[in-house]
């Protein structure tokens, strides 16, 4: 008997995302019914889990978590790092709702402004140590963000996409022919952050990369802890009244571009402070460091965890700098599966525009405003 | 005078939908704009609430020039408009969509009241108001955006086309409404397609034809206005 392959009829199909989406939607409940100090419990023990993650004693007992290809340790650093431009990020697409394409280039500001204010090679030679730095760095970003942001935020529309992007490259670029920026060559020797451990030894050295990640995880609790109380705010407000509806926002009375620059350029500084701790841990930053690929695999975290949700955002960063990571000295049929890392992850991007256009842990006026869309288009077909 | 506007000239990029209109509303007016598709309503009420730019002329508010006033700093002067089409925030809920219209208010005692005001108005708004805005239906979502406008208590409303879409008994309840919130002291500008209750209902009116006022008046003269009781009340 022959038996053609039907593809599953759209009753189906809806009726099995009815099933997961019910799954997930009783999971959600659960978790908002229970008890606060539950709540806590859980929050805590994920803390303490990921404080407790880059330590050789711990990991060993967690099976295929671990990094076959390198470092754990440091793999958890890059992760750690983007987790905190995701969250970054998310605050300029997720709750503004502006499309950032050139996202990596303020994180390469940040980068550049320590190594050259820091290192050796560098033309000025001011040697200023990592710590002073820091707010300079971040400031900067701010201010390159305020600059990229005055004249496109007032237009409607994508050019703030374009924008973005020519600005990442224009970094990138100068990155790698301006003398002043070193290209290929690089700056070293750049000073790591402070700090000695009672027997002299520097806690942030070259060989363990552990302080560096638990530097990062630290600071992320503390822009979260930022970024949550804003957005209860009437910035926060603000920000999903412009994403949802911007004339209707200034119609209400908000000040419309005061409040994308802000996000625009609060969004810098986050990427800015993640460039300024990478070049404190690397020591070494040269133009390899800031492909055009990076900034788009940071905005597709951001959308794959569901863009305007904080617990998204995090998540997918973490997933995607880990899986990323993950497929490194994996080899199957012969095949080294890093070489095809962004293949799958193409794949697996494409997969969640179909099935789960909100991202994986979506917002919930993200998921409403998602299915006002498809009305819309339903009424216009 | 509440709102004066003089001579106002606006351009789409090249086309100019606006031809030097000028017209006026008092305190404690209700005005209607009437007018066929395209001729220019909605585009009016741009101009007054500053979402788009003109070419030439003056807008006068309470006194003030505000030509050249940005949108959100008009809403602080007392001049709120609830978009034609509804403009409702799709993710906020009911209750969040009217506190937006308050977005630009810190006095919350008067804020509640207003809140009560508008459940009172809008009772099916009070039921729903945990539900996303998105997900009301086109005739509560048009209650939804006036009860949003109301909410910034302000001097001067703009309704862009309320009853569009409704069904005829919500029609007639949201002209009621309007004349019970003109009652309580606020003044209305009011664009309609349903000229005939717009008419009945105003104190002046002014006619729009591609861009141009055409006639004005009394709401009672131009209902019995024999060229406006052809083009717009249907009435041969
Ligand atoms: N954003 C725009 N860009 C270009 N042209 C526009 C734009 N908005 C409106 N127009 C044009 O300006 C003219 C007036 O439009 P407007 O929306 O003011 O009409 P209206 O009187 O409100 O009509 P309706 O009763 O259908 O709502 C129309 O010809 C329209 O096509
Ligand atoms: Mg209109």
């Amino acid at each position: 008997m022959t038996t053609t392959v039907k593809p599953p009829n759209p009753e189906q199909r809806e009726a099995v995302m009815d099933r997961l989406r019910h799954g997930r939607e009783a999971v959600a409940q659960r978790w908002r019914d229970a008890p606060r100090w539950v709540r806590w419990a859980v929050l805590a023990a994920v803390i303490v889990f990921f404080y407790a993650l880059p330590n050789k004693e711990f990991y060993q007992y967690l099976g295929p978590i671990p990094t076959p290809g390198a470092n754990f340790t440091q793999v958890m650093f890059t992760v750690s790092i983007y987790v905190l431009m995701a969250v970054g990020l998310n605050i300029v697409v997720g709750f503004a709702g502006l499309l950032d394409l050139g996202y990596f280039g303020f994180f390469a500001v940040g980068a550049y402004t320590v190594a050259v204010l820091t290192s050796p090679s560098s033309n000025i030679k001011t040697l200023w140590p990592w710590l002073l730095v820091v707010p300079v760095a971040i400031a900067l970003t701010m201010v390159s963000g305020v600059m990229l942001g005055t004249p496109t935020l007032r237009l409607r529309g994508d050019y703030l996409a374009l924008v973005t992007l020519g600005f990442a490259e224009m970094i990138r670029i100068a990155a790698v022919s301006s003398d002043f920026l070193k290209g290929q060559r690089g700056f070293n020797q750049i000073p790591h952050p402070p700090g000695k451990y009672t027997d002299g030894k520097p806690i942030f050295g070259v060989l363990d990369a552990r302080p560096y990640y638990w530097l990062v995880l630290t600071l992320i609790i503390v822009v979260v802890i930022g970024v949550r109380n804003l957005t209860h705010s009437r910035v926060g407000r603000a920000w999903i009244s412009i994403r949802e509806d911007e004339d209707a926002a200034q119609l209400m009375g908000v000040p419309t571009f005061k409040f994308k620059l802000w996000a625009f350029a609060s969004g810098a500084a986050i990427a800015g402070l993640a460039g300024a701790l990478f070049a404190g841990k690397q020591n070494f930053v040269n133009s390899q460091n800031f492909e055009l690929l990076n900034s788009i695999i940071i905005l597709a975290a951001v959308i794959f965890g569901g863009s305007g949700n904080i617990v998204g955002a995090i998540v997918g960063g973490g997933l995607v700098a880990y899986m990323i990571e993950r497929f490194r000295g994996i080899e199957l049929f012969g095949l080294e599966l890093y070489e095809y890392r962004f293949l799958f992850f193409g794949l697996v991007l494409v997969g969640m525009m179909i099935f789960r256009p909100q991202g994986l842990i979506p917002n919930r006026r993200r998921a409403a405003e998602f299915k006002d869309r498809r009305k819309e288009v339903i009424v216009g077909e | 005078m509440l709102l004066e506007i003089d001579d106002v000239s606006l351009l789409y990029g090249r086309i100019q939908a606006l031809h030097g209109i000028s017209l006026t509303v008092d305190e404690g007016e209700i005005v209607a704009l009437i007018g066929a598709n395209g001729a220019g309503k909605s585009t009016t009420m741009r101009a007054i609430s500053g979402i788009r730019p003109v070419a030439s002329g003056r807008i006068r508010f309470n006194g003030e020039d505000i030509t050249k006033l940005r949108a959100d700093l008009r809403v602080r002067r007392g001049l709120c408009q609830a978009p034609e089409g509804r403009g409702i925030f799709p993710g906020m809920t009911v209750l969040e969509n009217l506190d937006m219209g308050a977005y630009t208010r810190r006095d919350r005692a008067g804020v509640a009241q207003d809140l009560n005001r508008v459940m009172e108005l809008f009772p099916r708004l009070a039921e729903r108001r945990k539900q996303a805005g998105g997900t009301l239906s086109g005739g509560e979502q048009q209650m939804l955006a006036v009860g949003r406008a109301l909410m910034s208590r302000p001097k001067l409303l703009l309704l862009d086309e309320p009853s569009m879409g409704l069904a005829p008994m919500l029609i007639q309840q949201i002209f009621n409404i309007i004349t019970e919130i003109n009652e309580q002291g606020t003044t209305i500008l009011l664009v309609e397609q349903n000229a005939q209750q717009a008419l009945a209902r105003a104190h002046r009116a002014y006619v729009l034809e591609t861009g141009r006022i055409v006639k004005s008046g009394t709401g009672a003269e131009l209902l019995h206005d024999p060229s406006v009781k052809e083009a717009y009340l249907g009435v041969a």
